[in-house]
C-alpha cells in the first residue's frame, strides 16, 4: 500500500515535501491510523497526534486524499492510493501532520461554551423535559477536532474574525439548552459581519464532520435567533 | 511563554520557571474537577497535560455515573455503599467508599447544574440505568443507579469540566509532559519538571502543593480499551519518588471489548438489555451468576467469558469470542440510548447492533491499584507498621490513585464518580493546606538534574533496539503471563520475562533527536512509565496467593480473608511488598464483615 505524506520539520527543512511511504502488510478491518502506526515503526520521525483510536477524543484530524477526517476510523479500504495525506488546512503547521490549533481553540473560547445562570441553583436537578434535552442531540457531541473548521474556506480567509463552524456549533449547543440564560448574552458577542455571519453555507463543515453533525444547521437557528434578537 | 523569574540562589537558572500554589498534572475529569475547585478559590493553579484536555480519556467513558438519586428506583447511598464494597471483593476501604456514596448525590447534581447534558425522564430529571452490581436493600431487586448521558456521559462530563475552567480562567499547560516529581530532603514534594512538546524545551514547575491525576495504565496490555495515552506516567513518577504502588495485581478486565480490536462496549448495552450468548446461542450467564445474570460484577463476568472460551463454546470460526445480543431491542431504543455503541459497532466490527450482535471478549480496562492516598486525596506511604502518613504537598486523585474505593473489583459506573468526587475532596484539602503553608519552599538542584536527565538518556545516539519492539513486547508477555487467569509458574514466568524486557530497555536508541514535536521521545518517556509499573503489577500479582476480585489464581481459587484482607504496597526500590491493613470502619455506619460473594 503506497503512501504520500506531508513531511515538514522545522529544525531541518527549509519547506516542506511530500514523502513516499510503502506498507507491505495490512490486514482487514485496518484503519489509516493503525497503517500510521506501522509507518511510523518504521521511520520514528514521522509525526501526528493520536490518543483514543475510536473517533471519541478528536487527536488525528488530517487532510486525508483532500478530505478532512479522523484516521483513526477512516477504513484503508476505501482509500485510493496513494494516500495522500497532509495536516489539516488553513492553521500553521508545527511538524508534518500536526497543526497549531490555538487559533481555533482561542474562538472556541470566545463563544463563552459553557451554561451561564443568573437564578440561584435548586436542590435538585435543573429540570429539564425529553424534548428539551432531545434539542442538545447533534451539537454536544462536538469533540473538538478540527475538521469542520479548517476545511471552511469562510475560516481559512478570516481565522482570526469568523469564529468557525465548530465554535458556533458549541454557541448553538449552550443557545439551545433550556437551562442557559445568556442568550442576549451569547447573541450580542456573535454581532457584527463576521464572527456569525461570515458563513456562507458553503457546507464543507457537514461533509466532512467525523460525528455526522451538522454546523450549518446550527448556524442556521442562530441566526434565525439573531433576527428575533432585534425585533 | 512568560520569562523566568528567579528569585533564588538555585543554578538552574537557564531553566524556565513557573509557580504555582497548586500543579496539578493530567488534564481528565479528576485533574479538572479539582482545578476547577482551586479556580474558583481563587488559588492560582497550573494544570499540565500531555494532551489538550478534552483529549483526556475519560472522554470515552460511556455508561455513565453512579448516585442514588432514586429517580428510577428506590435508593439510597447506603445500599450502593453495600454494592461497592461487594463489588470490591471487601478490600475496597470502608470509609472511603462510604464517603465516596454519601458524595454521589450532590456530586452528580453539581455536575448538571455547571450544564453536563444529562438524557432525561418523562419528570425532567435525570435518567439512570441499570448497571452492573446494583441492588436494592442490600443484594435485593436490580437497581437503576447509573446517570447517562446517552452513552457518551464521560465525553459529556469531561467537555463541562473544560468548559467550567475556561469559565475560572485556570491556567493550561497544553502538550507538555511531567518528567518527574521534585522532592526535598524533608520529603515535601516541589512541583514538576516538565518538557512543552511543541518545543522540546524543560522547565520547573514550582508549586507548594502538587496533584496526580494522570489516569490508569491500560497500556500495559496489548489487547485494551484504553487510549493510547494511558500510559500510567503520574503512578511511575510516584514510585520513583520512593512511593510505592498500592494493590497493583488487581487489573480489570472488561467483559465487553469488541473482539480483537479492544473498543469498549458499554455494560450500559446489558443494562438497557442486552445479554451475552456463547456458540452454543446459550444464554450463559444465568449458569454464572443465576440472579444477576449478564449484570454481575465484571470480574465475574470476564470469568465466565474466559471459561466459555476455554471449553471451547466461544463464537466464530477460531471460537475466540461470544456475542453480545441486543438486536431483540427496540431499534428506537438502541438509537436513543446507545448511539455510540452503534457507531462504534459499525466502524470497528462492521455489524449493526440493530440487526446482529456484537462481538466481544474480555479485554484490559481499568488499574484498580495505584498510587496510595486517603479520602481527601492526599498521598499516603507506611511509615511505622500499618501506620499512614501523608506525604506533605502531595495528592492524587482519579484512577492513578487507590483510596481505595474499588478494591480488588471496580463497579461500572463508580470510576466518573470516583474521579469527580476525589478531584474535589483532594482540591478541598489543598485549599486548607495552603492556608498553613504559605510559601514555596527553596528547590534543590539535585531533585532538578535527577528530572532532567531522565531527559537526557534520549539523547544517546548509536544503535540499539526501538522502542516500539520492547513495547509490543512488553504487552504481549502482560497479556500472556498476567491475564484473567493466573497461576503461580505463569506468574513466575512473568516476572522473569518482563524483568529481562527491563534489561533491554537500557539498550534502546532513538534515531529521532529533534527537538520540536518529537512523539518518539514521549513514546520512549511512557514506555519507562509502563516499565515500572508492569514490574509492580507482576510482581505485585505472583506474591498474592489467593483469587479476590479481578485476581483470579487457579492454584489458589479461594478468597482468603485470614491472611488476605490486606492492601498489598509495591515498593520499586528493591522490588520490596509490603502490606497493609484495610479499613474495615466506616464513618458513621457499621461496617460490612466480608461474607461468601455471589450474583
Amino acid at each position: 500500500m503506497k503512501f504520500l505524506i506531508y513531511r515538514y520539520n522545522p529544525e531541518t527543512d527549509s519547506e516542506p515535501r511530500m514523502q513516499e511511504y510503502e506498507l507491505a502488510d495490512t490486514e482487514p478491518g485496518m484503519m489509516l491510523l493503525n497503517a500510521l502506526e506501522r509507518l511510523k515503526a518504521q521511520d520514528e520521525s514521522l509525526s501526528f497526534r493520536r490518543s483514543c483510536g475510536e473517533g471519541v477524543c478528536g487527536s488525528d484530524g488530517m487532510n486525508i486524499n483532500g478530505r478532512n477526517g479522523l484516521a483513526c476510523i477512516t477504513p484503508l479500504t476505501i482509500l485510493k492510493q496513494p494516500i495522500e495525506l497532509r495536516p489539516m488546512p488553513g492553521l500553521p503547521v508545527i511538524r508534518d501532520l500536526i497543526v497549531d490549533m490555538e487559533q481555533f481553540f482561542h474562538q472556541y473560547r470566545s463563544v463563552k461554551p459553557y451554561l451561564i445562570r443568573h437564578d440561584p441553583d435548586p436542590e435538585i436537578e435543573i429540570k429539564q423535559s425529553p424534548e428539551e434535552r432531545d434539542k442538545l442531540d447533534g451539537l454536544y457531541e462536538c469533540i473538538l477536532c478540527g475538521c469542520c473548521t479548517t476545511s471552511c474556506p469562510s475560516f481559512w480567509w478570516n481565522p482570526d474574525l469568523f469564529r468557525g463552524p465548530a465554535a458556533l456549533l458549541q454557541s448553538a449547543r449552550f443557545l439551545m439548552d433550556s437551562r442557559d440564560q445568556g442568550t442576549a448574552v451569547r447573541l450580542d458577542e456573535l454581532e457584527g459581519p463576521y464572527r456569525l455571519f461570515r458563513c456562507h453555507t458553503i457546507m464543507n463543515c457537514v461533509d466532512v464532520c467525523p460525528k455526522n453533525l451538522n454546523p450549518t444547521k446550527a448556524i442556521g437557528n442562530i441566526k434565525k435567533l439573531m433576527v428575533k434578537h432585534h425585533i | 511563554m512568560d520569562v523566568a523569574c528567579c528569585d533564588d540562589g538555585g543554578n538552574y537558572m537557564n531553566l524556565t520557571k513557573r509557580k504555582f500554589d497548586c500543579l496539578v498534572i493530567g488534564a481528565g475529569g479528576g485533574g479538572l474537577r479539582a482545578a476547577l475547585q482551586l479556580s474558583q478559590a481563587d488559588a492560582s493553579v497550573g494544570v499540565v497535560s500531555k494532551v489538550f484536555p478534552t483529549r483526556s480519556h475519560t472522554v470515552a467513558a460511556q455508561g455513565g455515573i453512579n448516585a442514588a438519586l432514586a429517580n428510577v428506583s428506590p435508593d439510597n447511598w447506603h445500599w450502593h455503599m453495600y454494592d461497592t464494597i461487594k463489588g470490591s471483593d471487601y478490600l475496597g476501604d470502608q470509609d472511603a467508599i462510604e464517603y465516596m456514596c454519601r458524595a454521589a448525590s450532590n456530586t452528580v447534581i453539581e455536575l448538571e447544574h455547571s450544564g453536563v447534558p444529562f438524557s432525561r425522564l418523562d419528570n425532567g430529571r435525570i435518567y439512570q440505568r441499570a448497571f452492573g452490581g446494583q441492588s436494592q436493600n442490600f443484594g435485593g431487586e436490580q437497581a437503576s443507579r447509573t446517570c447517562a448521558a446517552a452513552d457518551r456521559t464521560g465525553h459529556a462530563i469531561l467537555h463541562t469540566l473544560y468548559q467550567q475552567n475556561i469559565h475560572a480562567r485556570t491556567h493550561f499547560f497544553d502538550e507538555y509532559f511531567a518528567l518527574d516529581l521534585v522532592k526535598d530532603e524533608d520529603g515535601y514534594i516541589l512541583g514538576a519538571v516538565a518538557i512543552e512538546i511543541e518545543t522540546g524545551e524543560s522547565l520547573l514547575i514550582e508549586a507548594k502543593t502538587t496533584l496526580i491525576a494522570t489516569g490508569g495504565a491500560g497500556q500495559l496490555f496489548y489487547n485494551n480499551t484504553n487510549a493510547r495515552i494511558n500510559t500510567g506516567d503520574g503512578m511511575a513518577m510516584a514510585l520513583r519518588a520512593g512511593i510505592p504502588m498500592e494493590d497493583m495485581e488487581f487489573f480489570q478486565f472488561h467483559p465487553t471489548g469488541i473482539a480483537g480490536k479492544g473498543m469498549l462496549i458499554s455494560e450500559g448495552v446489558r443494562g438497557e438489555g442486552g445479554y451475552l450468548v456463547n456458540g452454543e446461542g446459550e444464554r450463559f450467564m444465568e449458569r454464572y451468576a443465576p440472579n444477576a445474570k449478564d449484570l454481575a460484577s465484571r470480574d465475574v463476568v470476564s470469568r465466565s467469558i474466559a471459561i466459555e472460551l476455554k471449553e471451547g463454546r466461544g463464537c466464530g470460526p477460531n471460537k475466540d469470542h461470544v456475542l453480545l445480543k441486543v438486536n431483540h431491542l427496540d431499534a428506537d431504543i438502541i438509537k436513543k440510548r446507545l448511539p455510540g455503541i452503534r457507531d462504534l459497532s459499525m466502524t470497528f466490527a462492521g455489524v449493526d447492533p440493530i440487526d446482529a450482535p456484537i462481538p466481544v471478549c474480555p479485554t484490559a480496562h481499568y488499574t484498580m491499584g495505584g498510587i496510595p492516598t486517603n479520602r481527601h486525596g492526599q498521598v499516603v506511604v507506611p511509615e511505622h507498621q500499618g501506620a499512614e502518613e501523608p506525604v506533605p504537598g502531595l495528592y492524587a486523585a482519579g484512577e492513578c490513585a487507590c483510596v481505595s474505593v474499588h478494591g480488588a473489583n471496580r463497579l461500572g459506573g463508580n470510576s466518573l464518580l470516583d474521579i469527580v468526587v476525589f478531584g474535589r475532596a483532594a482540591g478541598n484539602h489543598i485549599i486548607e493546606y495552603l492556608k498553613e503553608n504559605r510559601y514555596h519552599r527553596p528547590i534543590s538542584q539535585e531533585s532538578v538534574d535527577k528530572a532532567l536527565a531522565r531527559l537526557a538518556r534520549w539523547d544517546q545516539k548509536g544503535d540499539g533496539e526501538s522502542v516500539d519492539s520492547i513495547k509490543t513486547d512488553l504487552k504481549v508477555t502482560m497479556d500472556k503471563y498476567c491475564g484473567v487467569f493466573r497461576q503461580e509458574d505463569v506468574l513466575q514466568e512473568g516476572v522473569e520475562k518482563v524483568l529481562a524486557i527491563e534489561e533491554r530497555l537500557k539498550d534502546v536508541r532513538l534515531k529521532d533527536h529533534s527537538k520540536v514535536f518529537n512523539t518518539a521521545r514521549i513514546e520512549a518517556l511512557e514506555l519507562e512509565n509502563l516499565m515500572d509499573l508492569a514490574v509492580a503489577t507482576v510482581c505485585s500479582a505472583l506474591e498474592r496467593k489467593e483469587s479476590r476480585g479481578a485476581h483470579s489464581r487457579v492454584d489458589y481459587p479461594e478468597r482468603d480473608d485470614k491472611n488476605w484482607l490486606k492492601h498489598s504496597l509495591f515498593f520499586k526500590e528493591g522490588r520490596r511488598l509490603e502490606y497493609k491493613p484495610v479499613h474495615i470502619k466506616p464513618l458513621t455506619v457499621d461496617s460490612f464483615p466480608p461474607k461468601p460473594r455471589v450474583y
